[in-house]
């Protein structure tokens, strides 16, 4: 082939290239293996895409919101668009493959944003982080690609366990979504809904009541409204009651069942929502009896709700109060519709009842028409004279000429007295009118010219009589000392008195000698002094004493 | 190109590529070995062409996931942010620093693309055995030489924020599958242009 000698450069011989497997080749291999690889896996954990509709799309970014689900990123949100119409915005977001359950119709989407309200605080962490997406991922089957976000995270979300019930409230009060439901002042559940009936007469709330305590909600139990602080003047005085702290800003609801075994209520069972708890614990009255009252007097304290009492027993209350004017007696009028509950008579009802044996329909209405014709009667009395209160008291008042409202339909007339502070008025009006009649003007001139003269008297008395006054004392204390020299103890009159005693004295004694000699010797009176020894022995004793005796 | 060229090959010669000594050139150079220092003897680098095929389409596919999957996974207690080249250009540049942006957008995207086109040129005009404008080739061919190592920009600054930024709770770096990727890309093209032999644009007969 070559020639090394000549010095000719050989011609450069090309071999056929043997094209055969080199190891080389494993490289690209192992590289389209790899990228094969990273590509078969994003494509198994790309998930379906979803879109979601929302108000707006503050805080969201393309590319980097998340989609979580108990916190964990089962997503991201790949665009973010306008609505056809512009009035929503429409988020496009890629879920994980290991999520694509989240697609499902009964799933429910939020933007979770910071949140403050009475109830607390949420999603502090979106503040440095953004916000998210929030799933509550739904347990339907049926797929779905297309979804409605709500505007507020959902108050119990698909995977909490427990039971939902509705109530029947009038009116809203302080509630609020998220507001607590207490059982015995433990919070056990929350407000998740509320909207206004289809006739606008009242308000139907949802309320959710967590597991385990959902049990405790039966057929029978009581719901109230334990919001806010619950003051109420009433007959009975001021009242305050609070369930806690929470209800006391946010409300809140409170049930109760009675302790009667009974089985858990059923979820979605309808509830009346009562305004406290007195209301929602008084026994339910099944009996009720409509009544009529008229009454010529002021019924100012006397308010729809007001009690009709029975001797101290609340026995139901006022549910209407009217005024018309009674053409006949040209007078004004307050008619009060009440009701009553008969039951609450308890014993004594049923005592009258089966006196009566009536059917059960009328049996009310006799019982209450029998005691009116034994002089029942209805009365307005002040129940509270702080705060002028007043309540219908029902009570047995022979006296007085009863007034009758106009019978009306399935109503009770009951008649009516004046009440006892209305008696006292006119009773205190009479008083009035006598004192009234009182001549107050004449008695005050009269009064003042008396006093005018007894003036003018204490004046003369004064000028004359007291001076002569003061020398009559005065004479009359020399009077009085001269008076107590001459008594004095060292006296002339003292000494004169002694000495004409001490004389008198001895004037008695010689007499009693005297006397003493006459009965022992009566004959001396005729016969002089015998010399007798004795008397002899004994006269000295006389002698002796006159000679001792002082001159 | 003007005079006539007198290559070793067309004298009968044959160069030790380890310890430079000349021979005669035997007449299978396959399986002979230098008289001198023992290494094997190749006419050419071995299989130039079609090392430098395998290792330019493995980086060719490779250069896909480098450029769709997260590069640097930035995680701070609120958040993560996964980033693929792209998107970190875009971010440098929104951020207000566009010089950052070109260099690494030079680096990481032109640079592989630039190599991947001018290997593919030498390549194809080897297998033509084209005699068009064999120093242009060559030049383009000590060009991507030397800049084939500076696309590892984007690898060393995602190493250096992995290995720095480790504030456990408060923040720290992933690197991501694309880096991976990426890296792979700028050895394999690396490689690529090392099997080629450029003595292989000069070996066609030229045209007179």
């Amino acid at each position: 082939m070559t020639d090394d000698d000549n010095g000719v450069p050989e011609p450069v011989v090309h071999r056929p290239p043997r094209w055969r497997f080199s190891l080389v080749w494993l490289v690209p291999l192992v590289a389209a293996l790899v990228g094969l690889g990273l590509l078969v896996r994003t494509w198994m954990l790309a998930g379906p895409t979803i879109t979601i509709e929302f108000k707006t799309a503050e805080g969201l970014e393309e590319g980097k919101t998340q989609l979580r689900f108990k916190e964990v990123v089962i997503g991201k949100v790949r665009s973010i668009e306008l609505a056809e119409d512009f009035t929503r915005v429409k988020v496009t977001v890629d879920l994980n493959k290991d999520a694509s359950r989240a697609a499902v119709a009964d799933s429910r989407f939020w933007i979770v944003r910071p949140r403050a309200d009475l109830g607390g605080v949420s999603g502090l962490n979106t503040l440095l982080s953004g916000a998210y997406i929030g799933v509550d991922i739904g347990k339907s089957a049926e797929s779905q690609r297309a979804f409605q976000g709500l505007e507020v995270p959902p108050a119990v979300t698909n995977d909490s366990q427990g039971r939902g019930f509705r109530l029947a409230a009038a009116d809203l009060g302080s509630l609020n979504l998220g507001s607590p439901v207490y059982y015995r002042r433990i919070p056990v559940g929350r407000v998740v809904g509320y909207e206004l009936d289809p006739d606008g007469r009242g308000v139907s709330l949802q309320v959710f009541v967590d597991a385990p305590y959902d049990r405790f909600v039966t057929p029978s139990s009581r719901f109230w409204n334990a919001s806010g602080v619950d003051v109420n003047v009433g007959p009975q005085g001021f009242k305050l009651n609070t369930q806690s702290l929470v209800s006391v800003i946010a409300g809140g609801i409170a049930f109760q069942a009675p302790d009667n075994g009974e089985p858990p209520a059923a979820e979605g069972l309808r509830f009346r929502l009562y305004s406290d708890m007195a209301a929602a614990m008084a026994p339910q009255d099944k009996v009720l009896l409509a009544l009529r009252l008229r009454f010529y007097q002021s019924v100012r304290g006397l308010a729809v709700g007001a009690p009709v009492d029975f001797h101290g027993l609340q026995l139901g209350e006022v549910t209407r109060i009217d005024f018309e004017y009674d053409a006949a007696r040209q007078r004004f009028a307050a008619d009060v519709g009440a009701v009553i509950y008969p039951e609450r008579l308890g014993n004594a009802y049923l005592a009258l009842r089966s006196q009566l044996r009536q059917a059960d329909g009328e049996a009310p209405r006799r019982v209450f028409e029998r005691l009116i014709a034994q002089s029942l009667r209805a009365q307005l009395r002040s129940g509270n004279l702080l705060t002028g209160q007043q309540y219908v008291a029902m009570d047995f008042l022979p006296k007085g000429e009863p007034t009758l409202a106009p019978p009306q339909a399935g109503a009770l007339v009951v008649p009516t007295v004046p009440g006892s502070f209305d008696q006292l008025q006119s009773q205190i009006a009479n008083i009035v009118d006598k004192i009234e009649k009182v001549p107050f003007d004449e008695i005050g001139l009269q009064l003042r010219d008396s006093l005018g003269q007894a003036h003018q008297l204490l004046k003369t008395l004064d000028g004359q009589v007291a001076p002569e006054m003061q020398q009559t004392l005065e004479q009359a204390r020399q009077t009085l000392r001269s008076a107590e020299e001459a008594l004095g103890a060292d006296g002339p009159m003292q000494q004169d008195l002694r000495g004409t005693l001490e004389s008198v004295d001895r004037a008695a004694r010689s007499l009693r000698t005297l006397a003493e000699g006459l009965q022992r010797h009566p004959q001396s009176l005729l016969r002089g002094k015998p010399d007798d020894p004795v008397l002899l022995r004994l006269s000295p004793l006389p002698q002796q004493g006159l000679e001792q005796t002082p001159p | 190109m003007s005079g006539r060229v007198v290559t070793a090959a067309e004298m009968g010669l044959i160069g030790c590529r380890r310890c430079g000594h000349v021979m005669q050139r035997p007449q299978a150079v396959e399986g002979s070995s230098c008289a001198r220092c023992g290494a094997g003897l190749h006419w050419r680098k071995p299989q130039s062409l079609e090392r430098c095929w395998a290792f330019l389409i493995a980086a060719m596919i490779l250069y896909v996931p480098a450029n769709t999957m997260t590069m640097m996974k930035t995680i701070n207690p609120f958040n993560s942010t996964d980033d693929t080249i792209m998107s970190g250009v875009i971010y440098l540049w929104a951020a207000g620093t566009p010089e950052l942006a070109v260099i690494v957008f030079v680096a990481s995207v032109m640079v592989p693309i630039g190599k991947f086109i001018a290997l593919l040129i030498l390549l194809i005009s080897v297998h033509r055995g084209s005699s068009r404008d064999r120093v242009g080739r060559t030049r383009l061919y000590r060009i991507i030489e030397k800049i084939g190592h500076w696309s590892m920009l984007d690898v060393f600054v995602v190493a250096l924020l992995v290995a720095l930024v480790r504030f456990d709770l408060f923040g720290r770096v992933e690197a991501g599958g694309g880096a991976i990727c990426f890296g792979g890309v700028v050895l394999l093209t690396m490689m690529a242009s090392l099997s080629f032999d450029p003595r292989l644009i000069w070996d066609t007969p030229e045209k007179t």
